[in-house]
């Protein structure tokens, strides 16, 4: 199945969608099937500065614990709160409804570095 | 995140099903296993709700038959195999001189001298060889048929219904017996045992015509109403765990013995004295010497506060000094709050404990429970 087309993505399986100096991210759909069903969803609270390659908040599954980074330093602007009360959404929306954080940043060039879907999927091909 | 090559893994019978059902396929001891073939936690409750369906067909699988096979067993088993009914099936521990434990199995009495023990998969290798080497001057035919038969497990608590639309005898069969019923030309061993704590079979049967024989079972799978649908690795950890079951590696393994992690009811630790032809167990002195000391620390049970999960190796606190360590933990789907199974001395092991879990990212508040953390309602 193919990621998006409009988002960016890191190696380390999160998606990044930048409107202006706001980008929301969250974790692709490769991540949250490899994770199996998603129990817990800790978003860093709104305030929180967060620098380039920081932790923007954890996700944590039936079978494991992850940190979720930011490719882009930046301000939590607000936190899906949906997703901390329901947490399989990001298993069943992990590019919708299971988005986790939007950030406030300064500068969004850092995302220019990140991978497009194509790369995204074939990186993550026969996996 | 990785994922594990699957090229070396064995297949069991029922690999080509798994993969028609989506499964997510992860090395497991050796075998190629569906972890689950969709959501855990659905899974989950699926077999609490009805039923599901589980290939246990990794699990070890070791006959013993002959003169002596029923002494040979008495000699390794920690459980009293002298005086097994036939249609008897026994859980013990198998334990080293230490009476540290190689593994827990399950024996199936077929007549007195004709037997089966089901071992986990990540020990069978390491079984047949503590057996051999435990055999002396015994004699005994070992035959592994791990790779000859398949095994399944139907838990939940529609399963004996369904069963009784093809059999009347099996779901009259009390807990921990079993019968063998022809099938065609099939031949099964069916138990009223499982790994649950739900209701249900387990299965054993030739591995040739395994799918087909459990195709009866399965036939309307993928409707969403199926009273049995095939559930995974991951299901089957988080339903043991609420039931309060060990797992081998988790809550036992070779420098842990089985009083201390609370399976007394496992350990005959006067075999021999009432009736010295059942003779002694290997780790029986050891064990022995442990119940007499008193035991220093104790398998407890734990609710954790808030949704996170304890995982194995986190250290169990009280007023910052470490008590003990989490062996397993999960949140349970069926409770709906963390759950987690510790060792902690036992001073601290009295249900209403307070304790903390350092989950690495900070400390949780929790409380010794008893165990079962989840008992199956009477049907």
């Amino acid at each position: 199945m193919s990621s998006p087309a409009d988002l960016k993505y890191s190696k380390s399986h999160e998606w990044f969608r930048c409107e202006g100096n706001t980008i929301t991210i969250g974790i692709t759909k490769h991540a949250a099937d490899e994770l199996t069903d998603i129990t817990f969803v800790e978003p860093k609270p709104v305030g929180t500065v967060i620098s380039a390659g920081g932790a923007i908040g954890e996700v944590e599954s039936v079978k494991t614990t992850s940190d979720v980074f930011s490719a882009c330093g930046g301000t939590v602007v607000e936190v899906n709160v949906a997703a901390v009360a329901d947490p399989s959404l990001v298993n069943s929306d992990p590019y919708g409804c299971g988005w986790l954080v939007k950030l406030a940043v300064a500068d969004p060039t850092p995302l220019k570095d990140l991978l497009n879907a194509a790369a995204y999927d074939s990186a993550n091909a026969g996996h | 995140m990785s994922t594990t090559s699957t090229s070396a893994l064995m297949h069991t019978p029922f690999h080509a099903l798994h993969l028609e059902h989506g499964g997510r396929m992860v090395g497991y001891a050796g075998w190629d296993m569906p972890l689950t073939y969709g959501s855990i936690i659905e899974e989950h409750h699926q077999v609490r709700r009805s039923g599901g369906f589980f290939d246990v067909s990794h699990m070890g699988r070791v006959r013993f038959t002959g003169r002596h096979a029923r002494r040979f067993l008495d000699r390794v088993c920690t459980r009293q195999i002298l005086g097994m009914e036939v249609g008897q099936c026994r859980y013990s521990l198998v334990c080293n001189e230490q009476g540290g434990c190689h593994d827990d199995v399950l024996i199936y009495c077929y007549d007195e001298d004709d037997y089966l023990v089901v071992c986990n998969a990540a020990n069978r290798e390491k079984l047949l060889r503590h057996f051999e080497a435990s055999r002396g001057d015994l004699a005994f035919k070992m035959d592994d048929q791990t790779v000859s038969t398949a095994m399944v497990a139907l838990q939940g608590p529609k399963v004996m219904e369904l069963i009784g639309n093809f059999s009347r005898e099996i779901p009259s069969l009390k807990r921990y017996r079993f019968t063998q019923k022809n099938m065609l030309v099939v031949k099964l061993t069916v138990s009223r045992t499982g790994y649950t704590g739900e209701d249900g079979v387990e299965i054993i049967l030739g591995s040739t015509m395994a799918r087909t024989a459990m195709n009866m079972f399965l036939k309307d799978v993928k409707s969403a109403t199926a009273i049995i649908k095939p559930t995974g690795l991951g299901a089957r950890d988080s339903l043991r765990l609420e039931a309060g079951m060990p797992l081998y590696g988790h809550e036992i393994d070779e420098q842990t013995d089985p009083l201390t992690a609370g399976l007394a009811f496992g350990v005959k630790l006067n075999k021999g004295d009432d009736d010295e032809r059942a003779g002694r167990f290997i780790g029986q002195e050891a064990l022995q010497a442990i119940a007499q000391a008193g035991l220093k620390r104790k398998l407890v049970g734990l609710k954790l506060e808030g949704r996170r999960s304890a995982r194995q190796g986190m250290p169990v606190t009280k007023s910052g000094s470490q008590l003990g360590v989490i062996t397993s933990g999960c949140l349970s789907p069926t409770l709906d709050c963390a759950i987690a199974m510790a060792f902690v001395p036992v001073e601290n092991a009295e249900v209403g404990t307070a304790v903390e879990v350092d989950l690495g990212r900070g400390s949780v508040a929790a409380q010794v429970v008893p165990m079962p953390f989840y008992k199956a309602p009477a049907p």
